[in-house]
């Protein structure tokens, strides 16, 4: 090994670094740090680039806009906005879209990138719940992650609402009143984040600070876990030959993965600078400061926003009055439930399918997801029921679209969201198992080939090849259903774990989750069977060829 | 297996050398191009491998170059339009030339992002020359053994530290940590006002005990925006709505509160034709003519409620769309909002609309306290 010198600019500054921190040991360890392919892996690196991308940005805004309520008369260089008194931070945000050279750039990366970060982590998220790439040892990285998601979009709000708007004001308003109907506490919490009634004028410089320091110090801290957990348990793979539990395989991270990367980097900054410069976003200028008696129709969150929103607008008007005091249900149960259901049953999750699947082995290879189909349809059912309410959220939209009563439009909703998840968990399973049977069937008959022969007594059959070994690889993955552990044994002693109600359940869950499931089982290469047996029987591959024609 | 099936057999026999190929006739079996049999499993870096073919791969390094040329161009661009166009006559002005500096400078910085970009992805796919490899996975549990090694010097240094011999300290550390836990959180106090009876009053209540100490009857509706006193012949006409606010609030509030104020006493006027109107019972009087007075701040989470729709005279919030009557005391007929929006008592004085009171009850969304 030391026969082999770097050029000297490199051997003295890695010496020099070395001698004092030791660090070339780690170095070495790292450099060629093997890091699986797909592209699905790809989309948590679009969260971090853009994450990186919204500090670059934002670090720019906030040298010219100002936290402040103070009323000004505004004398920039908009025109139809001259004279309208207005608060300082909606002022200088007009001051950074027009009078600043690349402020309206910036501005709008900013805040493309923001609908991408978030977007994109939703995307890693789904990617990594179907292909179960959450279970054991990923669990700590799961729950980062959906932090990551929640403080995003408390990020989101504050950051779209500080222009102070009459977009984001309605923003703020609807927050301000969702916090009044906490129980108890709620006009407390709102007088204490207001600093006083809405909106006063505490309340822009406090999300302020919240939304260039403390969030995002939090989701710093966050994404350096999240990577540092991420690399000392190596990157999970997708299952083809050569990845296995105890080995990873893919290109080394110098040069290759520290190239596509970098160029990774790149097209996401590249694309985000392509959205700046010709999609307009959030034209704030064209919805006027701030009145408390003004709205304009259509008035929609951003899209990571939308969920709440929709619920909000579904929920029929209850409200309970009793002593003297008021819950309203019909703001405090869309607010809490619906997203309570999705992240609680979220971070719930990986630790629940290890109590019903007793599988508590380390998994560094994914699940395909037609192989865990209660997983793929539950998160289906999830996405449907995310999905329906994120459109509720624009239910006014859709009735002026597509001319149809708003009204009808709530009740569709108000239905779907019941009976849709239901649908997609029974569709999505029946399609995994759909597809597992048909992995069953190449591992067993082999691949269609095309051809028809027909056998001398007349009968036509179609020549099955089989399938390649990178396919077979694939397919032999998938890891057959194990049986149940016996609920009583041999003295008919029931097992601690099956006792109790909760051992029933946990018994009848364990049986829902396999009870489908269609054995993969390898075969050997030659000896098919069924329809094409007679075909292949006595054919050697040299002759197949011949046949075809 | 793979190349053999690129071969495009035409005759039964074996072909002889040198034979021309004959073309398929039938259709090519599916297998050859369907993912089924599955590509090679690992993707990129696709063109190069051990070996590169020294030709193909000047052209690539070409090509590339020729990227980062361009990426270098744009990023020069991008400076110079700054420099020189874009701050042109004294700086940006206006809504014009902050579109076309934007388009510039954006249009510019995305070359040369896409460009290097685009480099360096030809560049890793036509020219590294790395193999793809395999590395162990490590057992992440630590061995049994250094865990029994930890848990011992855990326990020792707990022993040794006297923590666990002497409760009265460890007692009395445990009091000690809890209240300097909360200190922080009673620090954050001062943050704002308590709610007290705030939520339950608006200025109208002033604006109309003001009135009242001069011997008026009430205090006068003013147009939001314009400040204008309104007459009953002024709002003659059915079917309109129009946004009022107490007479001379911008005087009697301190600047920084009007607007906090104003997002209270907002209000609602509309005049409903008489034939249809139902005064709610004991409101028979508040009302003139048809012309009623709600609170313009929705009873579900706050959001003006500004949408009049005059045929079926229903006021909607257009945040989540709770939909009220404006004829029959605002009571809700579809949507989240649980009730009616508060109604404003109007009277006549010198033919001039005027509230005789604030509203009967809290405006705006529920809260616990509201009763």
């Amino acid at each position: 090994m030391s026969d082999t010198t770097a050029p000297k600019a490199i051997e003295g500054s890695l010496g020099f670094i070395d001698e004092r921190l030791g660090s070339t040991s780690f170095l070495k360890r790292n450099v060629k740090k093997v890091f699986p392919d797909h592209w699905s892996f790809m989309l948590g690196e679009i969260a971090l680039y853009s994450f990186i991308i919204l500090l670059l940005t934002g670090t720019f805004l906030t040298l010219w806009f100002k936290p402040s309520m103070i009323e000004v008369v505004y004398d920039g260089s908009y025109d139809q906005l001259k004279g309208v008194k207005m608060s300082e931070a909606y002022a200088s945000t007009l001051h950074i879209s027009f009078d600043v050279r690349g402020g309206l750039l910036m501005r709008q990366i900013h805040h493309w990138a923001a609908i991408l970060f978030m977007a994109s982590i939703l995307a890693h998220m789904l990617r990594v719940f179907f292909t179960g790439a959450y279970r054991k040892p990923r669990e700590l990285n799961w729950l980062i992650g959906i932090t990551m998601f929640i403080l995003g979009m408390l990020e989101g709000l504050f950051g779209y609402s500080l222009p102070d708007d009459l977009l984001s004001g309605t923003g703020l308003r609807i927050t301000q009143g969702v916090l009044e109907a906490i129980p108890v506490v709620g006009t407390y919490g709102y007088m204490f984040l207001f600093g006083g009634e809405f909106p006063g004028t505490d309340i822009v410089p406090r999300m302020y600070m919240l939304h260039i320091l403390l969030i995002p110090g939090i989701i710093l801290a966050l994404v350096t876990a999240h990577m540092m957990i991420m690399w000392h348990q190596k990157h999970t793979a997708m299952p083809v030959k050569n990845q296995t539990e105890k080995q990873v395989y893919g290109y080394p991270f110098y040069p290759v993965f520290m190239a596509k990367t970098g160029a990774y980097f790149l097209f996401t900054f590249g694309v985000l600078a392509l959205m700046g410069a010709f999609f307009q976003i959030n034209p704030i200028w064209l919805f006027g400061p701030y009145d408390p008696g003004a709205i304009s129709a259509g008035s929609q969150p951003d899209w990571y926003m939308g969920v709440l929103e929709g619920s909000l607008r579904l929920m029929p008007g209850w409200e309970t009055n009793l002593w003297g005091h008021t819950i309203s249900w019909n703001v405090l149960i869309p607010a809490a439930i619906p997203l309570g259901i999705i992240f609680g049953g979220a971070m719930a999750w990986p630790f629940l399918e290890q109590w019903v699947t007793g599988d508590r082995r380390q998994h560094h290879v994914n699940d395909r997801p037609r192989n865990a189909p209660v997983r793929t349809g539950i998160g289906m059912a999830a996405v449907t029921f995310y999905g329906l309410m994120w459109l509720a959220g624009a239910n006014d939209v859709i009735a002026e679209k597509f001319h149809v009563s708003l009204f009808a439009t709530t009740w569709f909703f108000r239905v779907t969201i019941f009976v849709g998840p239901v649908i997609a968990y029974i569709v999505t399973k029946r399609i995994c198992l759909g597809l597992q049977r048909k992995d069953a069937d190449t591992l067993g008959h082999g691949v269609e080939s095309g051809i028809i022969t027909m056998s001398p007594d007349g009968k036509f059959a179609e020549r099955h090849e089989p399938a390649k070994e990178e396919e077979r690889a694939k397919l032999l993955a998938k890891e057959n259903a194990r049986p149940a552990a016996p609920a009583k044994d041999a003295q008919g002693i029931p097992a601690p774990s099956s006792k109790g109600p909760m051992g029933h359940l946990r018994a009848r869950l364990n049986r829902a989750w396999n009870i489908d499931d269609i054995p993969v089982e390898e075969h050997g290469h030659d000896n098919g069977h069924g329809e094409h047996a007679e075909v292949e029987e006595g054919t050697e591959s040299k002759e197949s060829k011949e046949l075809r024609s | 297996m793979s190349d053999d099936n690129k071969e495009t057999a035409g005759s039964q026999g074996p072909r002889g050398e040198g034979e021309p190929r004959e073309r398929v006739i039938g259709t090519p079996s599916p297998a050859r191009d369907k993912a089924l049999l599955a590509e090679d499993d690992i993707s990129a870096p696709a063109g190069s491998g051990e070996q590169l073919d020294e030709q193909s791969a000047r052209r690539a390094e070409r090509t590339v170059a020729l990227l980062f040329l361009l990426a270098f161009a744009a990023s020069v661009a991008f400076i110079a339009y700054y420099i020189g166009w874009s701050g042109r006559n004294g700086g940006m002005h206006g809504i014009l030339r902050a579109q076309e500096s934007n388009f510039w400078l954006g249009g510019t910085m995305a070359a040369a992002f896409l460009l290097l970009a685009a480099g360096v992805t030809i560049w890793v796919r036509r020219l590294m020359t790395s193999k793809p490899i395999t590395q162990e996975r490590h057992e992440l549990t630590t061995d049994a053994e250094t865990r029994a090694a930890f848990t011992q010097d855990f326990l020792e240094g707990a022993a040794d530290s006297g923590l666990t011999k002497r409760p009265l300290l460890r007692r009395t550390l445990l009091l000690a940590a809890a209240p300097l836990g909360l200190a922080p959180l009673v620090l954050l106090r001062d943050l704002g006002p308590l709610p007290e009876k705030r939520l339950r009053h608006t200025h109208w209540g002033e604006a109309v005990e003001k009135a009242k100490a001069e011997g008026k009857k009430g205090v006068r509706l003013v147009v939001d925006g314009t400040h204008k006193p309104l007459r009953v012949s002024d709002f003659a006409t059915p079917g309109s709505m129009i946004t009022v606010l107490p007479e001379g609030m911008e005087e009697d509030v301190p600047e920084h509160d009007v607007l906090t104020e104003t997002a209270k006493a907002v209000t609602i006027l509309i005049n409903v034709p008489e034939s249809q109107f139902k005064p709610a019972e004991g409101r028979e009087n508040w009302h003139v003519n048809g012309i009623v007075a709600y609170s313009k701040v929705c009873t579900h989470v706050g959001c003006p409620a500004a949408l009049y729709e005059q045929t079926t005279h229903h006021i909607l919030c257009p945040c989540h769309q709770s939909t009220f009557d404006a004829t029959d005391a605002a009571k809700v007929i579809f949507g989240p909002a649980a009730r009616p929006l508060p109604q404003l008592p109007l009277s006549v004085e010198d033919g001039y609309l005027v509230a005789t009171s604030d509203f009967p009850e809290p405006i705006g969304p529920s809260f616990w306290e509201r009763g």
